[in-house]
This record gives C-alpha cells, sequence and structure tokens, in this order.
C-alpha cells in the first residue's frame, strides 16, 4: 500500500466536493433510517404491549399469605399483610436498611395491608420464598432467596446481601379495595 | 505520519485488511467502457444483503410448524414491529434477486462473458443460480399456504422419476406427504443456502477479479489508458444504480406488495384440496413451461434440469472465438430470438396446459410450449455451435480507446405477465370504486364503521376473523372502552383454579374467533360446507374486493336453465362452478346503522367489503404514507449521485 492513498490530496473546495459531501450525507442518513425497522422489530411485539396491565382480585388472599401473579412474564407478590407484620415495617428505622425507604413509599396510602412487589432477586434474578408461612421467610418475616441467601423484610426491603437492592414496586392502581390493575398508576388507562 | 496511519500500518503489516480493500475496491483497474449493463452485478450482491438481513430479523418471528407457520406469517405483519414491511421487503426481493440476476445473465450472453479465461467465474454464476432456485422455492413455502404446500408437492415429487424415486422423495418429506418435517428441514436450509451463495459469491468475485470484467466491445485491455479505477468512477455509477433500483423495489413494497404473489397463498395449506390452477412463481415459469410441454414424465423432469444444467456447457458449446455480439452479425439475432424465445416459454408456463389462444390461429399451450423448448435447446446445441463456425464477424477495434461506440440506451422491460383466470364460465368481476385504492387511498372510518357492524350482526354468525384482535379495532375509530365492551360480548375459553374448561368475555387482546370450534363443526352446520376465516378473505381471492362485493350483490333468484341447483345451495355467477352454499347475506333492512338509517344491500356489501379489507390489510395507510417519504428520498439519493457520476466522469469522457 502505498502512502499517497491514504493522504488526502489538499485542493480547494469544489462543487465536486460539494456534491459527494451532500450525497455521502444523504446515503448515511438513508443507511441510519434504514436499520431502524429493522432494530425496532425486536421490540415488544404491538400484541404484547397491550398485555402490559393486569387487574388481580384481592378477595380470596387470606392474612399473612401472598399469591403470586404473571405481570409481562414477571412474577408478581401480592401479600396481604398482618398488624404485626405492618407495624415491624413501619418501625424498621432507616439505617438498619441497605436501600434505605420507608415503608409508605412502597405502599399506598390507605392500603398498607397490601403489599405489591416484584418478586424477582435484585441480586441475579432468582425467585425468593416466603408467599406461604410454611415456606422460608428468613429471620425478617419477608422473603429470602434461595439462590445466594438474599433476605427481605415484610416491606420487601432488602436486610442481608448480597442483593443491593429493595424488590421493586411496580407501578399499580387501587380500582376498588379488592380490585387493583398492575401495570399503570391511571384507573382509565385499559 | 499520524498515529492513525500508524495504526493502520501496524495492522496491515499483520492483517492486510487494508491492502485488500484498496487493491480490490479502491485502485482495481477496470474497463472505462462499460455500460448499464454491468450494474447488475453490484446490485446483485446488495440485494443479497438486503434479503439475508431482512431474513434473519424474519426468522426471529417466524414459527416453522405447520400449525403455526401461517398463523405466524401474519402475526409478523399485524404485530410485530415493521412485520411488514420486513415481509414485503423480503418477499418483493425474491422477485428483484432474479430479475436483476436474469439481466446479469442475459448481459453475460450478449457480451460473451463466459468465453475464456473466464470460464469459470460464468460457470459459479450458474452454481449461484442453482442455490438460488432452492432457497427460493424452499422460502416460498414457508408461509404455509396453499401454493407453498402445492408447490413443495409438485417440486419435491419430479424427483419420483430418478432410480429409486419413490424413496429419495420420502427421504426429502420426511415421511409419506408433505408435512411438519418438511417444513422444518425447509426452514433449516432456507436459512443455511444463503450463505452458501455467500460463499460461492466470494469465489466468483476472486475469478472476476483474476481477469477484471468483461466490456461491451469484448476485447481485452492492452494500454494503461484502457483501465480507471473502480473508485470513484463505478462505485458512484452503482450508487446511482442502486437509486434507480431502490425507486423500483420500493414502488412494489409500499404500493403493490402482492403484485408478483398468489392469492391462493393467503389461504392456509390444505393438503386435501388442489387449488384449481397451480402456478410456480413468475422465475420459475419458462422452466415450468418445459417441464409441462413435453408429455413424458421422465423426460420433461429431465429436461427441465437440463435447462439449467446447459448453462454449464455454454463456454465449450459457443465456437466463436469473438466475446462481444457487437461484432457478431448474426449472433445479434439469434441472442434477441432466444430472449423472446423465454419470455415466451414465461408465458406459456403462466397459462393451463389445455388453454387455447384463438387470437392465434387456435394455437394450444402445448403445442406452443414444445416449439419455444425446442428452440430453446436448439439456441444452445445448434445455433451457438454453428455461428461460430459460419459467422463473419465484423473487425474488432485494436483498443478500448479506439472506438466511438453508440450510446447503449437502459431498456427497462417490466414484466406484465398476464394473471389469467381460468377459462371457466365466470363472468368477469365488474370494478367497483373503493375508497382505499390508489396510491393516495385511505379507508374511510365511517364505511368501516358500517362494515364491522354488518360482520358482527350477519357475517359472525358463521365465519370468524381470528387474525384480527378486538385492540386493532382502534383502527376503526373506537376508543379502550368501546373495545372493550365489544370484546365483552363474545366469550372465549380458559381453564378455571380446578382445571375445568370455562368460558370467561373476551379481553382486547384476544382474537376474534369464529362460532365454530373446529373445521368439523362448522361443517356439520353448514351443510358440509366450511365457512373460511374472513381476515384475508380480500387478498386470498383473486379480483379481491370487487370479487367479494360481486358475489355479495350477485345472488339471483332464477339461475339460468341449464344449471341444476343442488339441494341447499344457491347459485351465484361469480362463485367459482355457480353454486354457493352460503345463503344470501344481505338482505333490505338486515341491519340499521346508529344514524337510523336503513342501508341498501349495495351499500351495505360495499361497507363490509371496506371493512374486510381493512381486516386484511390493517398496515395498509401507514404502508402507503411510509412509501411516499421511501420514494421522495430515492429520488433525491438518485439525483445526486446522478449529478455527481457526472462530473466525477467528465474527466474520462475528456
Amino acid at each position: 500500500m502505498t502512502e499517497g492513498t491514504l493522504k488526502p490530496q489538499s485542493h480547494k473546495p469544489t462543487r465536486r466536493d460539494f456534491l459527494l459531501l451532500t450525497a455521502s450525507a444523504v446515503g448515511a442518513v438513508g443507511t441510519a433510517y434504514f436499520a431502524w425497522p429493522f432494530i425496532d422489530s425486536m421490540n415488544p411485539a404491538a400484541d404484547i404491549l397491550a398485555q402490559s396491565t393486569i387487574d388481580v382480585d384481592l378477595t380470596p388472599i387470606p392474612e399473612g399469605q401472598a399469591i403470586t401473579v404473571v405481570w409481562r412474564g414477571k412474577p408478581i407478590f401480592v401479600r396481604k399483610r398482618t398488624a404485626e407484620e405492618i407495624r415491624a415495617a413501619e418501625q424498621t428505622p432507616l439505617s438498619e436498611l441497605i436501600d434505605p425507604e420507608t415503608d409508605q413509599a412502597r405502599v399506598k396510602k390507605g392500603h398498607d395491608q397490601w403489599l405489591i412487589v416484584v418478586g424477582i432477586c435484585t441480586h441475579l434474578g432468582c425467585i425468593p420464598t416466603g408467599n406461604k408461612p410454611t415456606q422460608n421467610r428468613g429471620k425478617y418475616g419477608g422473603w429470602a432467596c434461595p439462590c445466594h441467601g438474599s433476605l427481605y423484610d415484610t416491606s420487601g426491603r432488602v436486610r442481608h446481601g448480597p442483593a443491593p437492592l429493595n424488590l421493586s414496586v411496580p407501578p399499580y392502581v387501587f380500582l376498588s379495595d379488592t380490585h387493583i390493575r398492575i401495570g399503570t398508576e391511571e384507573v382509565s388507562h385499559g | 505520519m499520524d498515529s492513525v496511519t500508524k495504526v493502520i500500518r501496524w495492522i496491515d503489516y499483520r492483517l492486510p485488511f487494508f491492502s485488500f480493500i484498496d487493491h480490490e475496491l479502491r485502485g482495481y483497474p477496470t474497463p472505462k467502457n462499460l455500460n448499464y449493463w454491468w450494474n447488475f452485478g453490484s446490485l446483485a450482491g446488495i440485494t443479497l444483503v438486503v434479503m439475508i438481513l431482512s431474513g434473519i430479523f424474519l426468522a426471529m418471528h417466524y414459527e416453522p410448524s405447520t400449525k403455526e407457520a401461517f398463523d405466524s406469517v401474519e402475526y409478523i405483519m399485524r404485530n410485530i414491529n415493521y412485520g411488514w414491511l420486513l415481509r414485503y421487503l423480503h418477499a418483493n426481493g425474491a422477485t428483484m434477486f432474479f430479475i436483476i440476476v436474469y439481466i446479469h445473465m442475459f448481459r453475460g450472453l450478449y457480451y460473451g462473458s463466459y468465453k475464456a479465461p473466464r470460464e469459470l467465474l460464468w460457470m459459479l454464476g450458474v452454481v449461484i443460480l442453482f442455490l438460488m432456485m432452492a432457497t427460493a422455492f424452499m422460502g416460498y413455502v414457508l408461509p404455509w399456504g396453499q401454493m407453498s404446500y402445492w408447490g413443495a408437492t409438485v417440486i419435491t415429487n419430479l424427483f419420483s422419476v430418478f432410480p429409486f424415486g419413490e424413496s429419495i422423495v420420502e427421504w426429502l418429506w420426511g415421511g409419506f406427504s408433505v408435512d411438519n418435517p418438511t417444513l422444518n428441514r425447509f426452514f433449516a436450509l432456507h436459512y443455511l443456502f444463503p450463505f452458501l451463495i455467500v460463499g460461492v459469491v466470494i469465489l466468483h468475485l476472486i475469478a472476476l477479479h483474476q481477469h477484471g470484467s468483461n466490456n461491451p466491445l469484448g476485447i481485452d485491455r492492452k494500454e494503461p489508458r484502457d483501465s480507471i479505477p473502480f473508485h470513484p468512477f463505478y462505485t458512484v455509477k452503482d450508487m446511482f444504480g442502486l437509486g434507480l433500483f431502490g425507486l423500483i423495489w420500493a414502488y412494489f413494497i409500499f404500493f403493490n406488495p402482492n403484485f408478483f404473489g398468489e392469492p391462493d397463498n393467503y389461504i392456509p395449506a390444505n393438503p386435501l384440496v388442489t387449488p384449481a390452477h397451480i402456478v410456480p412463481e413468475w422465475y420459475f415459469l419458462p422452466f415450468y413451461a418445459i417441464l409441462r410441454s413435453i408429455p413424458n414424465k421422465l423426460l420433461g423432469v429431465l429436461c427441465m434440469f437440463g435447462a439449467v444444467m446447459i448453462l454449464f456447457f455454454l463456454p465449450w458449446l459457443d465456437t466463436s472465438k469473438v466475446r462481444s455480439a457487437t461484432f457478431r452479425p448474426w449472433y445479434k439475432w439469434f441472442f434477441w430470438g432466444f430472449v423472446i424465445d423465454c419470455f415466451i416459454l414465461g408465458f406459456v408456463g403462466a397459462h393451463s396446459p389445455d388453454h387455447i389462444f384463438t387470437d392465434f390461429g387456435n394455437l394450444s399451450n402445448q403445442t406452443l410450449g414444445q416449439l419455444t423448448t425446442v428452440l430453446y435447446f436448439a439456441f444452445f446445441l445448434l445455433a451457438l455451435p454453428l455461428l461460430g463456425i459460419f459467422e463473419k464477424h465484423k473487425p474488432l477495434p485494436k483498443s478500448l480507446s479506439e472506438p466511438v461506440l453508440k450510446k447503449s440506451i437502459i431498456v427497462l422491460i417490466l414484466l406484465t405477465l398476464p394473471h389469467t383466470v381460468s377459462a371457466e364460465d365466470v363472468p368477469s368481476i365488474p370494478q367497483e370504486k373503493w375508497s382505499f385504492e390508489g396510491p393516495f387511498g385511505t379507508y374511510n372510518r365511517e364505511d368501516l364503521q358500517h362494515g364491522f357492524q354488518i360482520y358482527q350482526q350477519v357475517c359472525a354468525a358463521c365465519h370468524g376473523l381470528k387474525q384480527v384482535r378486538y385492540r386493532d379495532l382502534a383502527a376503526l375509530g373506537y376508543n379502550a372502552e368501546e373495545i372493550k365492551a365489544i370484546a365483552a360480548e363474545y366469550k372465549v375459553e380458559t381453564t378455571d383454579e380446578d382445571g375445568n374448561i370455562i368460558e370467561k368475555p373476551a379481553t382486547p387482546i384476544d382474537t376474534i374467533a369464529g362460532p365454530y370450534k373446529n373445521e368439523k363443526a362448522a361443517r356439520a352446520a353448514n351443510n358440509g360446507a366450511f365457512p373460511p376465516d374472513l381476515s384475508l378473505i380480500t387478498k386470498a381471492r383473486p379480483g379481491g374486493p370487487n370479487y367479494i362485493y360481486a358475489l355479495l350483490t350477485s345472488y339471483e333468484t332464477t339461475p339460468p336453465k341449464d344449471i341444476q341447483v343442488a339441494e341447499g345451495m344457491h347459485y351465484n355467477p361469480y362463485f367459482p362452478g355457480g353454486q354457493i352454499a352460503m345463503i344470501p347475506p344481505l338482505s333490505p333492512g338486515i341491519v340499521t346503522y346508529d344514524n337510523g338509517a336503513q342501508p341498501s344491500v349495495n351499500q351495505m356489501a360495499k361497507d363490509v367489503v371496506t371493512f374486510l379489507a381493512w381486516a386484511a390489510e390493517p398496515e395498509l395507510e401507514e404502508r402507503k404514507r411510509m412509501g411516499y417519504k421511501v420514494l421522495i428520498y430515492f429520488a433525491i439519493f438518485t439525483g445526486l449521485m446522478y449529478f455527481l457520476m457526472k462530473r466525477i466522469w467528465a474527466r474520462v469522457k475528456n
């Protein structure tokens, strides 16, 4: 390879340079636009996006237990807490928490009996146990992850590592005292 | 030396990537007199890349099983983001690929590009053609429509003529008929073959670069001024060609996506019913014509394969030492005769074997096919060897720089093979005016809602719309609450906590299922007839919306005397055979629109057909909108490249 082939020849801008620049720019923009439909085709399809909310009937859940519902392919824990569990969650000092967050911030006002969290350990994605009282809930009374021993309290907050974050709270809204809709914060969303 | 150059040098010393690009793409000496017919090689390469890309992305969503394939293709069309674009790009891309490659080959034939020392270059090209044919055939099977299924059956049965044919065919099928194992292996191979093509294309390019391109004069380059570097002269010319090609391809994708397709392939595969008139895709028609013209099965199959195989021997069948037809006064005429012969063969392949052309002295299609088949082989086996002996060629120019050639004109031959309906006694379908027709057409929202109302109150008693989901009705102008209410009127099956099958109200994400649980139940309730799903009905019938409209409005009370209408059947001149099981569905007063109007039968038919057209092509409006942007883009791109090309080439001309 000769040096000359790589070195740009210095000359004054001509009409040809302008044309070349414009044509290259148009070509580059076109290529970028051409790529988008391909990339976007890998995003969730229209019907999958449409399934982004589910309604849950709370009446069959006994106090002190939780059920698992599936939302967007993920397990969601819906737990009806006992008065004692609520008190324990509310009275935990923030200084003792790995990921400090108050219990009030994790439940809906006036519905603090109900804790709704995504049931996926924030460490590496296993599903913690503890929905039923017969399962291991760990020493903080919430959930215990079988994979690497992370422990969560009755507010779904991580109390013992290796998980770095609290179980996340999905967007949801109370349609009535006994029905919630997961996936949206607004009642009207269909 | 700046640091970039240093890095490039460091890499290039160890891996000569940059030298290679520089040598083969940039500096590569190319004859300076190549005309536009030399654009088609690079266009074929670009098409191959686009086909592989779109194919890979389609494969991410396609389900290769007989139960899922057809619906998964419709799922791609309706739910995957830009899925309709990927599929139409890919389906029309196959057609574009063959047009490009056929022109590329005819160019080689005209200018003698297969002659020494380019014999292997040509033969590798024939290998690519073979692989393309196999790939296209297997790809056409994947949507699992009626044409897919019966095309697969017919083509695989070709192998039954060989010794142990039965075993070969069963081996190809993986069973005793075309079925799930066949579909699975075709999918696997359809994915593999394009990469084999890439491999052979690389060999094709290596062979090409060994002696460089042939040229319109067909003489070897003798002096340095006969050549110019590939870049920028031919890169810009190829870009200009790409712009024009983009315009044509985009036109078909966005404004006429099913032009090359068959309506029957929008009917799910049915192993028990063969379509009345089965034809392969247009690019196989000449070979199909050769197969059918010969009354002997073994001979027909051998001739069909032979028609492609003979191309391997072309470099030795042509005994003339002169390459370009420009200097071969006789060969030129034989060449164009051969081109016309290929077109006639295509025409023969598109018509049924027993067709009689009354305009041409009652010539039968069979005879025409036999005649053109003989001419096809005579070109290779008689004309080419003898011309080389008896033809006196014109004096050849001494060098590329000497002669001044007439400017060649691009003739774009637009394939307009007529889509003929088999010659039964079906009256021709009257053309109605539709709001969604033409390049600017959109669906009239009021017609759509009225049409949906008719579907709900009349059609839904027997027909489903299983590719459409309730939530899709938002396109008709309904809001979320209205859609929820509409969906809740229907029931879907689900299992309760104890595993019992129960019915619950449908939700917006459910599909609009028909009233029957399965085909048997549907037939039992309809005097043995099966009410088809209406999701694709306007795409799945020749004549489309006009046919459905004609059918709905043409129930005549008194059939012609010579027709005996069977028990439980109804006379309808537009239905193939004239007798249809469906009772006249529309009658005055059957539906009252929300505005209190009682529409006429014609009005109802118009509205419901508009709705069904939407159900079949919900992407139509988005498709056309996007189409305009793409066409404008390619127009600008082509114009810019044209001016740039003129400016860059100004140096060579002087």
